[in-house]
């Protein structure tokens, strides 16, 4: 029986780990192939690396992370943040992730996801997903809509739909970040993730929310998520991946306990 | 020195850098020459069957991986490297190269279902193995060690002697196959953290009879 996964998620800029509270105030807290190292060691299932670097120029030093990264952990990780090409994507891989994930530039060029899966095949393409809450309206039927930059732009596409039309076009995989609960430490969002979970047939990561074991159980249960993702919860050192997976165990949840 | 073989077919160097982590050399290479010097062979890959075979052949690698095998030289095959070592894959309607006989099947799930578990596919994610048969590279393993999958197709071994390893998604299914100097894995032993590399350990000190 496959396991839930849990994924530690790291935002680096200008190589280096920051966690930012709702998109704002992001501050350092490390060097990122060391926390991949720490997390891998400590049973992880897979990394996400989020580039948050603003200027292109800095944009090597999230290769040479990555390259440093893949000679250090023997698990799955995944970069987003600036992939706006084909060949992006193409550099990622090379330098050793196995997945790439593209939000913004998938939103507004699709074919990206579609000349992705074709050159790379679709179990290196994630669709990361900025999603609020607006209310349903003729627009946006399922009352989720679709926000880019960062969560500052709305789009005026409706969430599901837009996961609906990614899977079509090729994506492995959705990155489920939920704007309203990022940063709260509440809880993930139940009804968006069992929302898109329930009608994708790939695998769906829920991001945004995690403050307590209690909530991973949440999100893979009633929001019928199949990995989850965490970050504050870990970074600090509240909690450990273990014990986490030890509580997850224990409630019934199938979790890889051996690493 | 053990070579990986490079047909375009994804992310070779994770290979790499593992085995060379676990203290072996290697080349990534599509030099025929270099395959047939080398003591070992890898052979991995991610991406769809069709166009794996197609690159295999457009390298003249389909008889360079076949001498190999008959000259008795451990190979290692993942992923779709273990689709294309069958006879056939459903995966577009895929001629392989025939060492173990038996065919590749695609997982047929309905992955939406409203009122039940509905699995997805690829199945994507760590999974256990349950041992068929004792086998040499597979010695370390504990039943409880997990290996990261990520396929959507599945090999069916025509002879049961050559299944060593199961794994259950929905159904079971052969994860591990072994037949003389051939080992093949479906999951990504170089992505299985600890197990994954005590698993290319063994393969490159195997020494098959």
């Amino acid at each position: 029986m496959l396991s839930k996964r849990i994924i530690p998620c790291l935002d680096v800029r200008d190589g280096k780990t920051t966690k930012g509270i709702k998109f704002r105030a992001n501050v350092d807290i490390g060097d990122p192939v060391e926390m991949a190292r720490f997390y891998y060691e400590s049973g992880a299932d897979e990394i996400v690396f989020y580039d948050i670097t603003a200027s292109s120029e800095k944009r090597n030093i999230m290769i040479d992370v990555v390259r440093r990264v893949a000679e250090t952990i023997f698990i799955p990780f995944s970069v987003g943040g600036g992939i706006r090409t084909i060949e992006d994507m193409r550099k990622v891989l090379l330098a050793g992730a196995e997945k790439v994930s593209v939000n913004s530039a998938a939103v507004k060029n699709p074919e990206i996801i579609s000349k992705g899966a074709e050159a790379f095949g679709s179990q290196c393409i994630v669709l990361g997903m900025d999603v609020k809450y607006v209310g349903k309206s003729d627009k946006i039927p399922s009352g989720y809509e679709i926000a880019i930059n960062g969560g500052r732009t709305f789009m005026e596409i409706d969430a599901l739909q837009w996961a609906i039309n990614a899977e079509k076009l090729g994506a492995g995989e959705i990155c489920l970040n939920s704007i309203d609960a990022d940063g709260t430490c509440d809880g993930y969002e139940l009804n968006l993730t069992s929302l898109i979970s329930e009608n994708v047939g790939i695998p769906v990561i829920a991001s945004g929310g995690a403050g307590k074991p209690e909530h991973l159980y949440d999100v893979l249960t009633k929001g019928k998520a199949d990995a989850a993702l965490i970050a504050s919860m870990v970074h600090y050192g509240t909690y450990s991946i273990s014990g986490i997976k030890t509580y997850l165990d224990e409630s019934g949840i199938k979790v890889r306990n051996r690493w | 020195m053990i070579a990986i073989i490079d047909y375009d077919a994804g992310n070779l160097t994770s290979v790499a850098r593992a085995v060379s982590h676990l203290g072996f050399k290697c080349i990534v290479t599509n030099a025929i020459k270099e395959i047939s010097m080398a003591e070992r062979i890898i052979f991995p890959g991610v991406g769809a069957a069709g166009s794996a075979m197609e690159s295999i052949k457009r390298l003249g690698l389909d008889t360079a991986i076949k001498e190999a095998f008959s000259s008795g030289k451990p190979i290692l095959g993942i992923c779709i490297g273990t689709q294309v070592i069958m006879e056939y894959s459903e995966e577009n309607d895929t001629k392989c190269l025939g060492i173990i006989g038996g065919k590749v099947l695609s997982f047929k799930f309905d992955a939406i279902l409203k009122n039940g578990p509905g699995l997805k596919i690829p199945h994507m994610g760590w999974n256990r193995i349950i041992l068929q048969k004792k086998h040499f590279v597979l010695s370390d393993l504990n039943e409880e060690d997990e290996f990261y999958f990520v396929h959507g197709y599945y090999p069916i071994p025509d002879d049961p002697a050559h299944l060593i390893g199961t794994t259950e998604y929905g159904i079971p299914f052969a994860s591990v196959l072994g037949y003389k100097n051939i080992i093949a894995t479906q999951f990504h032993p170089e992505k299985s953290g600890r197990p994954g590399l005590a698993i290319l350990k063994n393969f490159c000190e195997w020494k098959p009879c």
